[in-house]
């Protein structure tokens, strides 16, 4: 199978915010309009759009793909939105890296867009569809049940303690302190802040979460023959993959995610990558609880499993270790809107590789990254590696 | 035998019942701020210019979907304009008859390439045509919630 | 970025700016009512929790017992082949003590949902439901537990026939 080679070539993003004034339509135009002009693209040169975003139920708007068209360069283009729930991040530059190395289109514009203020009381109204409407729902589930079922299956099976796991959430909001875009990047925060923040659905804690989170990221896609002619330091996008595991989640391993794993070996056999630690100089997993960023280090290989939270806690995974790990700040730091966070990963491993991540910026000049999304119902891991 | 092929009876059909317990709020958004707001507070309708493209949009837009232009040229368009299409209804949401049928319209303001969809009052729908000069009538200024229905309905302009 | 781009675009409004006017904004209760279809499996499986009884399929292929039943077994892709009898009893797999509810309001009583591996499952799978006549400090990964049924005429053919799971 010939695929041609594909290249990121541009990035841009809006701050990530609570309540957002701009429309939806508005923060996907705005970090559409920042990506073009990184690479100094006018509308007219781009050959198709692909948008990500999560529950049309989010921002209020059924058939949310085509009112956010506008606002992400879709006018008269070919167009399709993707999904596959929290995954989409990731995934939407994946649908858009097989537009190119298809060669179908030369030029494609990823645009990922979340504007969860919309959905009131709580977006975990939406949330909640997550749980079978039959056998599930009547329990009156909330979202966090899932989530810190996890959790305490995951610290049981390998005896790990909360600071072994809060600690990630110290990394990553500190990171975040960086970012110009976050919304709860902190500088000065400790382990006992994680600690000593509120229960609310045991082991998790307040400061365990990522926020709700408006927001938007998009990034230019280029064949490359057109990538070596607009960009002086093309990355490239060197392996893809994703995976979905049962729909049953109470079926499932709790603590390791065979799908994230599944997911990454596709990426990494695409990539030639046959020893992930030593060949990934950077990952950006998915981290909207401080644990999903532990649970995916082991899915994508790069730790055994249960040993994620040892290389944390000896700080192999802060932004001078030997594999930084969410320099962005993640979910946890700069905020989660759900697609565009996943996105931002993707755009963040664009900054990083090619040296541009200023206060950010991970030593050593890093050739290799990975990024990884999840979502779904819980059960899908999409993967992308970029490379220098 | 696979359970596929003895299915209980139909009369045993369970349905579980539930809502999706959510309620949206929609901000205008940036141009959606200034374009609500010149209504409620002047009375006006405003557009958004786009100097490449020659398109004046209404409701204003911030950036032009042709060009992906940044628009900051306002002006000000007509309070009146002429019957794109329209749709006579007679029944609501509920599928219950209306008492008086409604007409909905398309109507581009004059002076813009953009329109609104709103409903037409003051007339007879037999009397309604594509082409029609109609005309916004508004609330009372101390009635305006800079919203859409701070225009009452759209009425023809007397001649 | 940062090297390239000082100014990043998102206005962040505060919920006061709702509250007092500062920011236009209207509002939409979309009124989603939903009537979800059983379905087969699921129709049968709350047939028999009015009937006191929790069951699941077995695939003869895959050589698996699971529940909640299912027509069809997503490994092999054939239709299930019977219908198990299971006990109303099961382990702990894991476990939340919960202090808020789906729209964020406290509660002073933790709620503790589970995911209960049940007996007779093979390979062990579990369903999700609550725990209670319980201590929530006692309760523990690896914990014995049993259903707790509502009396005959309350039962509806519902998930919530069992009140919830209490330690054996
Ligand atoms: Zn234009
Ligand atoms: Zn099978």
């Amino acid at each position: 199978m010939a695929m041609r080679k594909v290249a990121v070539v541009g990035a841009g993003m809006t701050r990530f915010v609570r309540r957002a004034l701009e429309t939806g339509k508005e923060l996907s135009y705005e970090a559409s309009k920042m990506a073009l002009d990184y690479c100094d693209l006018t509308l007219d040169e781009v050959d198709c759009v692909v948008h990500g975003t999560a529950p049309d139920s989010f921002d209020g708007v059924h058939m949310k793909g085509e009112y956010l068209s506008d606002g992400s360069g879709a006018w008269r283009k070919p167009y399709t939105r993707c999904y596959v729930g929290g995954g989409t991040g990731v995934f939407a530059p994946i649908h858009g890296w097989y537009h190119v190395a298809s060669g179908l289109f030369d030029i494609c514009l990823v645009v990922c867009e979340e504007k969860m203020s919309s959905c009131q009381p709580h977006p975990q109204g939406a949330f909640l569809t997550i749980f079978d409407h039959t056998t599930e729902r009547p329990l009156k589930p909330n979202l966090l049940w899932i989530f810190a079922m996890e959790m305490n299956r995951y610290m049981h099976t390998y005896g790990l303690k909360k600071e072994d796991i809060a600690l990630v959430s110290v990394k990553n909001k500190r990171n975040a302190a960086d970012h110009p875009c976050s919304l709860l990047g902190d500088a000065n925060i400790t382990l006992q802040d994680v600690l000593n923040s509120e229960v609310l659905a045991w082991p998790v804690q307040r400061l365990d979460v990522s926020p709700v989170t408006d927001g938007a990221v998009a990034l230019v896609l280029a064949a490359e023959h057109v990538a070596r002619r607009i960009c002086d330091k093309p990355i490239w996008i060197e392996g893809v993959g994703w995976n979905l595991d049962t729909a049953y989640w109470t079926n499932r391993d709790l603590c390791y995610p065979r799908y994230v794993e599944k997911a990454a070996r596709m990426a990494y056999e695409m990539a030639g990558i046959t020893e992930p630690r030593k060949q990934i100089h950077i990952a950006e997993p998915y981290d909207p609880f401080d644990y999903k960023e532990l649970h995916h280090l082991e899915g994508l290989m790069l730790f055994d499993r249960g040993k994620a939270p040892e290389a944390t806690a000896l700080g192999i995974t802060q932004r001078n270790g030997d594999l930084p790990v969410c320099p962005s700040g993640g979910l946890l730091g700069v905020g989660n809107p759900i697609a565009a966070a996943g996105l931002m990963k993707v755009a963040e491993l664009f900054w990083q590789l090619r040296g541009e991540a200023g206060a950010r910026q991970v030593p050593g000049q890093p050739r290799r990254g990975v990024a990884q999304a999840w979502g779904d119902l819980m059960q899908v891991g999409t993967v992308a590696v970029l490379g220098v | 035998m696979a359970i596929l092929n003895k299915p209980d009876k139909v009369h045993q059909a369970i349905a579980w019942h539930g809502d999706i317990p959510i309620t949206n709020r929609y901000t205008a958004g940036v141009a959606g701020e200034r374009f609500f707001r010149e209504v409620k507070e002047n009375g006006k309708f405003m557009g958004t210019r786009c100097p490449e493209c020659d398109l004046i949009y209404v409701p204003a837009t911030m950036f032009c979907e042709r060009c992906f232009a940044e628009l900051d040229e306002w002006v000000q368009v007509e309070n009146q304009g002429q019957v794109v299409t329209y749709t006579i209804l007679y029944w609501d949401l509920d599928d219950q008859p209306l008492a008086v049928p409604l007409v909905l319209a398309l109507v581009q303001l004059d002076g813009s390439d953009g329109g609104l969809v709103h409903y037409l009052g003051e007339t007879d729908p037999e009397d309604v045509y594509i082409g029609m000069e109609v005309e916004a009538v508004l609330k009372d200024p101390a009635e305006r919630e800079g919203s859409i229905l701070d225009i009452r309905h759209f009425r023809p302009i007397q001649v | 970025m940062t090297v390239k781009i000082d100014k990043f675009p998102g206005v962040y409004l505060h919920e006061s700016d709702f509250e007092q006017g500062r920011v236009l904004y209207n509002t939409w209760d979309p009124q989603a009512q939903y009537a979800w279809d059983a379905g087969i499996a699921i129709g049968r499986y709350l047939s028999e929790l009015k009937q006191g009884h929790l069951v699941g399929v077995r695939c003869n292929q895959c050589r698996r017992t699971v529940v909640p039943p299912r027509a069809f077994c997503e490994w092999c892709f054939r239709p299930m082949d019977d219908w198990v009898n299971l006990p109303d009893t099961g382990t702990v797999n894991t476990f939340s003590l919960c202090y808020v509810t789906w729209d964020m309001q406290y509660l002073t009583e933790p709620q503790i949902p589970a995911v209960i591996d049940i007996d007779g499952t093979r390979p062990s799978v579990g369903i999700m439901h609550l725990l209670g006549d319980v201590d929530p400090k006692k309760v523990h990964i690896g914990m014995r537990v049993q259903a707790v049924w509502k009396p005959e005429e309350e039962r509806t053919g519902s998930i919530l026939d069992i009140r919830h799971f209490k330690p054996v």
